[in-house]
């Protein structure tokens, strides 16, 4: 077992979140684990990623290497496109499809969909208006690891675990709600591979 | 198998901790920041004392002070930081230390979040002292773990160098039992630390004898591994995070010989073996060619060296899997480029961000002063160097804004104002600021407080509550210190603020005050 995910999305969308728990839940199963995160500058508004990179064998580097990412998991659909160069020509592409415009030269959001269509694996979702139905936008960035769950080859319960752990001090409120975020995601990302 | 999934800065807190320091001593700096901010979050202060010290050579000094009394000190900062430290940190090899200390520096080659990518390398081979370079987290810990009591069986500092990626990647971390903190236990030889010049050319013909224990130590020590390889056309030297690099490109071993180097001074013994046995030499290390040129010597005659002084590897850069393989000649079939309807996102001021209502003030005020420059520092202000606002001209190293404005004003410049934190005006700004009064210099210096360190992830500011009077205290009129309130509503009046001081001839001090947006939504939560 081995997959190597890029994680993407502009600083203070809270990619780290999805990291975190999905690191958690690769430790539960024993498998080595690699992530490695951009903090500092970048976290003010700019493009922010993270390489995660899990396997049932010791892993070596922390990056990611070119054409090499299983997935690519991405808070903002500019943002998913940005490490293009990563992704496997089998790989795929997950992504919220709402933009997040903080510069104002952000391109035609119908030529970003163009360009994600083009490769073949892809799914884009909108997240934020599924975190609202669920109950807050703050969820998305579990909506958006629920919709990933089909290719994360770790046990749902597990996330779930890794949820619970890492929410912990927050309530069992919040819990539940990111539980729910993370069941929604899930369930769309299912109906769109089945169809 | 592992149990703590730690950054590798966390690891090496950790490692610190179990390796029983008495304290931490350290300003912020990306991306070495997360080391004392674990040992703050983890720790009790009563038991590690750790709270954040005023700039880098104050806490390297602090250090000092507690290996006197015979306790285990960490020291941390990012590179540029030792700029700051070097000072006591090149002296400190010469007096030579009582309790363990390591001093953890972290570079940042790409310049993620920095202004250059110097190599600390360099500073611990000036300063003639071990150097410890982690491959990956657990070495990091281990490193760290183990480190003090390196330094105490040496009698010299530790210089341990990270790079951001390091710094940054989490992994799984199996932890050591915890060492129990030292005692006091006073220097027996009382001059140790007196470096008059008498005493200190003793030290320093010690320092220079202990070189080849230091060498020594670097042959046995278990960082420094030789790997046999079937092929002997070339043997591969492998620094610190890049051996992963390396293995990455070789999943079923490398069929090369190679030395895998995690402490300094090299190896000689294994360095020899390499070159006695091998066609050529390849030397991966993220940073300067320390190594390299080392081996290729000034005439480059002898055994053919490569890395990245011949191009084999990029010179600018971190190194990562891809670079490494193309110096084997490993390159991708389909070249695969970012789409190009993607657009830079540069980072950005926070909206609601103190910085943005002085950014929105000034840019008003210098439409008046078409000779005006304004001399800034580094920060989250520095940002408004890019539009809407290119309200600043300069950011060269902490604490300038103050002193290259009163170079420019004496030089005539006018108006010469001078834009600088809260944080990097404790850091460094203070000293500056006195050479100012003395000068009575015609400058305006606004220090923007928003009461917290806020480029680093908002740890605390040494002079909050406390800048007016640093300010009055070190001379500046009280009549020319100003406080105001960055908003919208108070732009007219700020604007207003600027030009009387800026007709002022003389030292004035602004401090718009408001705290940081991201702090202040942090303790709502
Ligand atoms: C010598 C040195 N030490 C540390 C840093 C890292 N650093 C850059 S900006 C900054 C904080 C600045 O804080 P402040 O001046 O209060 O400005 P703010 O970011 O809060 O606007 C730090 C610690 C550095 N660049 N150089």
């Amino acid at each position: 077992m081995k997959i190597d995910i890029i994680l993407s999305g502009v600083g203070g969308q809270g990619i780290l979140s999805i990291a975190a728990v999905i690191g958690q839940a690769a430790l539960e199963n024993k498998h080595y684990m690699k992530q490695s995160e951009v903090h500092g500058m970048s976290q003010r508004g700019g493009d922010v990623q993270a390489n995660l990179r899990i396997s049932d064998k010791p892993i070596f580097s922390d990056l990611i290497p070119l054409q090499q990412a299983d997935l690519i998991l991405s808070l903002e659909p500019m943002e998913a496109l940005r490490y293009m160069p990563y992704v496997k020509e089998a790989g795929w592409i997950v992504t919220n499809e709402t933009p997040f415009k903080n510069i104002s030269n952000y391109p035609n959001e119908a030529d970003i969909e163009d360009e994600i269509k083009k490769h073949k694996n892809h799914i884009l979702i909108n997240i934020d208006e599924i975190a609202k139905e669920v109950g807050s936008a703050r969820t998305a960035n579990m909506v958006l690891l629920g919709a990933a769950l089909p290719f994360l080859s770790l046990p749902e319960e597990d996330i779930e675990d890794a949820i619970s752990a890492i929410f912990e001090k927050k309530g069992e409120e919040i819990i539940k709600l990111n539980i729910k975020a993370l069941r929604a995601g899930s369930e769309i990302s299912r109906n769109i591979l089945n169809k | 198998m592992q149990n703590l999934l730690l950054l590798g800065d966390e690891a090496i807190a950790q490692g610190a901790i179990d390796g029983g320091i008495s304290g931490v001593y350290a300003y912020p700096g990306t991306p070495s920041t997360e080391i004392t901010t674990y040992i703050q979050e983890t720790t009790d202060k009563r038991e590690i004392r750790s709270d954040w010290s005023v700039n880098e050579k104050t806490a390297m000094e602090a250090a000092m002070g507690l290996s006197y009394v015979g306790k285990r000190a960490l020291v941390c900062m990012k590179h540029v930081g030792l700029n700051v430290a070097a000072d006591a940190f090149i002296n400190a090899a010469i007096t030579g230390i009582n309790g363990g200390i390591v001093v953890l520096v972290a570079d940042d080659p790409s310049m993620h979040s920095s202004q250059n990518e110097q190599d600390s390398r360099f500073y611990g081979k000036f300063a003639l002292i071990p150097i410890l370079e982690p491959s990956n987290q657990q070495e990091a810990y281990d490193m760290a773990y183990t480190g003090f009591e390196l330094s105490e069986k040496l009698g010299y500092p530790i210089l341990m160098r990270i790079t951001t990626r390091l710094a940054h990647s989490r992994s799984g971390i199996i932890r050591k039992p915890q060492k129990q903190q030292r005692p006091i236990s006073l220097p027996t030889n009382r001059k140790q630390f007196i470096l008059l010049p008498a005493i200190a050319r003793q030290r320093y013909s010690a320092l220079l004898a202990a070189q080849s224990e230091f060498e020594e130590q670097a042959n046995n020590s278990l960082y420094n591994e030789y790997i046999d390889g079937v092929n002997k056309k070339m043997g591969i030297i492998a620094c610190g995070l890049t051996f992963n690099y390396l293995m990455e490109n070789f999943p079923n071993g490398c069929e090369y010989p190679i030395v895998k180097i995690g402490q300094y001074p090299l190896p000689r013994k294994k360095i020899e073996r390499l070159i006695d046995e091998c066609e050529s030499i390849l030397v991966i290390e993220d940073g300067y060619p320390l190594v390299e040129e080392l081996l290729k010597g000034y005439t480059g005659k002898g055994i053919q060296v490569k890395g990245k002084l011949d191009g084999t590897l990029p010179r600018q850069g971190e190194l990562n899997p891809n670079n490494v393989g193309q110096a084997f000649g490993f390159t991708l079939e389909k070249d695969i480029t970012i789409p190009e309807v993607v657009k830079m996102r540069p980072p950005s001021l926070c909206k609601g961000c103190g910085h943005i209502d002085l950014y929105e003030s000034l840019v008003k005020v210098l439409k008046d002063y078409p000779t005006a420059r304004v001399f800034s520092d580094i920060g989250c202000y520095t940002l408004g160097a890019l539009p809407p606002y290119t309200a600043i001209d300069t950011c060269l190293d902490m604490g300038a804004s103050i002193t290259m404005a009163k170079g420019a004003a004496d030089g005539g410049l006018h108006p010469s104002v001078a834009v600088i934190g809260d944080s990097t005006f404790t850091h460094s700004g203070i000293t500056g600021l006195i050479d100012c009064v003395n000068d009575n210099s015609n400058v305006t210096i606004i220090i923007v407080d928003n009461e917290t360190t806020a480029m680093t992830g908002g740890q605390t500011s040494s002079g909050t509550g406390k800048l007016e009077a640093i300010c009055q205290a070190v001379g500046v009129d009280e009549n020319h210190i100003h406080v105001c309130e960055p908003l919208k509503k108070n732009i007219d009046y700020i604007v207003q603020l600027i030009k009387k001081e800026i007709s002022y001839t003389g030292v004035s001090v602004i401090i718009p005050r408001r705290e940081c947006i991201q702090t202040l939504k942090r303790k709502k939560k």
